[in-house]
């Protein structure tokens, strides 16, 4: 195997925006030709060169073509323009699905994928308690995928791609999904991969495990390659970046905040924003050592038994700085429906001076399975107050006091 | 570049039938697959699956054979039983148009698979035909028995019979192929597929005997308009004549009907094959 595991040269990819949403051959015939369409440059001519052995992240806004260039250099899409080398057999496993099909059981699943992967059936036969193990879904392994949650499915398809002896590991936006446990296993594997000499290619949003993971990144905007380089530089001009772009977004009257992070869950119940507020008033940026709430507003479609809430507090180079939730505090939610608005009040903030992003989610009470997630939701300023401590993330809030040893003997 | 991601573009024949052979352990996989998924869940699925053929035997000999009185063709050994006479073109037809409607579904029931794996595509429509012709295989194995039974031996006949069933699965494979494609741009294609299917059913000697077009009155309008002509261009026509002179008359087939089967079979595939290669590379983003 040469020095370049996979090679992109001056690929294109164009989709195509149909005005109808069911082409039919009736309204092909009735207009007298072919469907109308209007055409979208996702990518436009990127050129990569993915060095083997090391592991190659990519970063960009949403939409701005990382999932595409993925799925061309997994083959899944094909490029309208340019070519793609490919040296090394493949595994790549796609945001939050791995091509299952839902009515076959979790096993019949492994053997199919397996073997679209490039398996033989001795082989599967030989990793499938590992590939099962590492999923943690001993239990499970007969059900029907349908009947998975998405973190079940998300760790079954993680499972097969890392266990088929893969050259070349794509990952989308998957890290993301699954528990800490999981997701720590996960970064484990990566590191042996790595240690191994293989390929990894990956997309996420969590721009700290970027950082500290990759080797290289390519910064993707507008479907056109920025820059290729370190990870330390890259990530914090795209942050730097970003937080230019940043508009006040003041969740409109009753309505729908828009957040600029990845939102997933299945919906029953939804965050539909969240405020800061001082007292009663909302307010946009907080002072360290602030008495203030966090007001979550949810929505439930249909009743809810005991759902689990939490919020999650990054630093702009995606620190996780805490965590709280409904579950640790062992608070009972009781049954929701319609809706309403959860308070979590803060006697005394104690971040640091800075810009936070906050994270909001809603779970089953289990938390195995997200009703709503999402991530960056709220980007928020705190001050400098008292404490008045500058450095790092938190204060702790104490209070110095200083002697001198006096000799007594004297 | 070896591995170059061309593949879909790639014109090749030879190349892309060394793919499907390496690939022949994921065809035994999705072979299973809709084997399985078939009769999942039903102690009796096999016998199921030969119901459906047992009905529509029953229909037809009751309604053309008793009481429309459809004289069969006279065969082997002056067997004359509408029942058998039915069958030898029924299974044929009956694995032919599976394979046409397994085909036409296969992209849109795979659309997860297609959108998150990268594998060779045409499988799937490949997997529908042999996971079909296993089950036209049993009914040909029961039919070869109740013919036994009859009195007309098809032992000797097993062979180019074979090789027909295998003609046949490369013809409407190249349609499947075809059409597994077109259904994914246009949505609406199965309503015409399940017209022309039925057109086609009643266009090719199943029911009847190809004699009764053959002499036409040469005043009727059918003579006029040339339909007994045209008739003859459908490939079924010939596929069907060949399954009922090997297996129900205990003849070689005419020349002219050999050539039809073998030159459709191939004409079916290429085509099948270029058309599905030219509009498969944007399946993953169609669906
Ligand atoms: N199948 C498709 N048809 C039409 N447009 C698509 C399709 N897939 C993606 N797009 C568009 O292409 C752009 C890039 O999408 P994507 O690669 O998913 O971005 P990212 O992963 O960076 O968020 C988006 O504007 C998206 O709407
Ligand atoms: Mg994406």
């Amino acid at each position: 195997m040469g020095d370049i595991a996979v090679e992109a040269t001056g690929v294109s990819k164009r989709f195509r925006l149909y005005h109808e949403r069911n082409q039919s051959l009736k309204a092909a015939f009735m207009r007298g030709g072919r469907a109308k369409f209007d055409e979208f440059w996702a990518l436009q001519d990127v050129d990569l060169q993915i060095p083997t052995g090391k592991t190659f992240g990519l970063i960009g806004h949403n939409g701005s073509g990382k999932s595409t260039l993925l799925k061309c250099l997994a083959g899944i899409l094909v490029p309208d323009r340019g070519s793609i080398g490919v040296h090394g057999r493949v595994s790549a496993l796609l945001e939050l699905g791995a091509g299952f099909h839902p009515e076959l059981s979790g096993r019949d699943n492994v053997y199919l994928n397996g073997s679209i992967l490039g398996m033989s059936r001795k082989q599967i036969d030989r990793s499938f308690d590992e590939i099962v193990d590492f999923a943690g879904l001993e239990t499970f392994i007969d059900t029907p995928v349908k009947n998975y949650s998405s973190g079940m499915y998300v760790r079954l398809g993680f499972s097969v791609a890392i266990n088929v002896d893969p050259e070349i590991l794509m990952v989308d936006e998957v890290l993301a999904v699954g528990d800490e446990a999981f997701q720590r296993k996960c970064m484990e594997k990566f590191a042996d991969f790595r240690e191994q000499g293989r390929t990894v290619v990956v997309v996420s949003h969590a721009l700290s495990t970027m950082r500290t993971m990759c080797d290289e990144v390519a910064w993707l905007d507008h479907g056109k390659l920025l820059e290729v380089g370190h990870p330390r530089d890259l990530v914090d001009a795209y942050v730097g970046r970003s937080h230019e772009d940043r508009v006040e977004t003041e969740p409109p009257e009753g309505g729908e905040q828009a957040g600029h992070g990845a939102r997933w869950g299945s919906g029953e119940v939804t965050i539909r924003s969240v405020e800061l507020l001082d007292g009663d008033q909302p307010v946009s940026q907080v002072a360290t050592g602030q008495r203030m709430t966090f007001r979550m507003h949810w929505k439930a479609k249909k009743p809810v038994e005991e759902p689990v809430f939490g919020i999650a507090v990054h630093t702009l180079d995606g620190v996780h700085v805490t965590g709280p939730n409904t579950r640790d505090v062992e608070l009972s939610t009781g049954t929701l429906d319609g809706e309403g608005w959860l308070d979590l009040h803060v006697p005394r903030l104690m971040l640091t001076s800075g810009t936070y992003e906050l994270t909001a989610a809603v779970f089953d009470r289990s938390v195995a399975h997200a009703f709503d997630h999402r991530e960056k939701l709220l980007r928020f300023d705190v001050t400098p107050g008292t404490p008045r401590d500058q450095n790092g993330v938190i204060s702790l809030g104490g209070s110095w006091e200083i002697q001198a040893q006096v000799d007594s003997s004297a | 570049m070896g591995d170059e991601r061309d593949r879909y573009a790639q014109e090749d024949v030879i190349s892309q039938f060394s793919e499907v052979f390496a690939n022949r352990e994921l065809l035994g996989n999705l072979v299973l697959r809709e084997l399985r998924g078939k009769y999942k869940g039903t102690a009796l699925g096999w016998f199921w699956s030969l119901l459906n053929p047992l009905a529509a035997t029953l229909i037809f000999t009751v309604v053309f054979g008793a009481i429309l009185r459809v004289t069969p063709s006279v065969g082997a050994g002056g067997v004359q039983n509408y029942t058998l006479f039915l069958l030898c073109a029924l299974l044929p037809w009956n694995y032919f148009s599976g394979v046409v409607n397994a085909g036409m579904a296969a992209m849109l029931d795979n659309a997860n698979l297609i959108k998150k794996t990268a594998f060779a595509r045409h499988l799937i429509v490949f997997s529908a035909t042999v996971s079909l012709f296993v089950t036209f295989g049993i009914e040909m194995l029961v039919l070869a028995v109740a013919l036994l039974v009859f009195g007309v031996n098809p032992l000797l006949w097993i062979v180019p019979t074979v090789l027909l069933m295998l003609l046949l699965a490369v013809f409407a494979t190249g349609l499947a192929l075809m059409l597994s494609v077109a259904n994914v741009y246009f949505r609406d294609s199965a309503h015409f597929v399940a017209i022309a299917l039925q057109v086609l059913f009643y266009a090719t000697p199943v029911i009847y005997p190809i004699s009764l077009v053959s002499h036409v009155h040469p005043d009727s309008l059918v003579a006029r308009l040339h339909i007994d002509t045209l008739y003859f261009w459908n490939p079924l026509v010939h596929f069907v004549e060949a399954f009922r002179a090997l297996l129900y008359q205990h003849q070689l087939p005419s020349l002219t009907t050999c050539l039809v089967v073998v030159l459709s079979s191939a004409a079916s595939l290429w085509l099948g094959w270029v058309v599905f290669n030219r509009y498969s590379g944007r399946l993953a983003e169609e669906l």
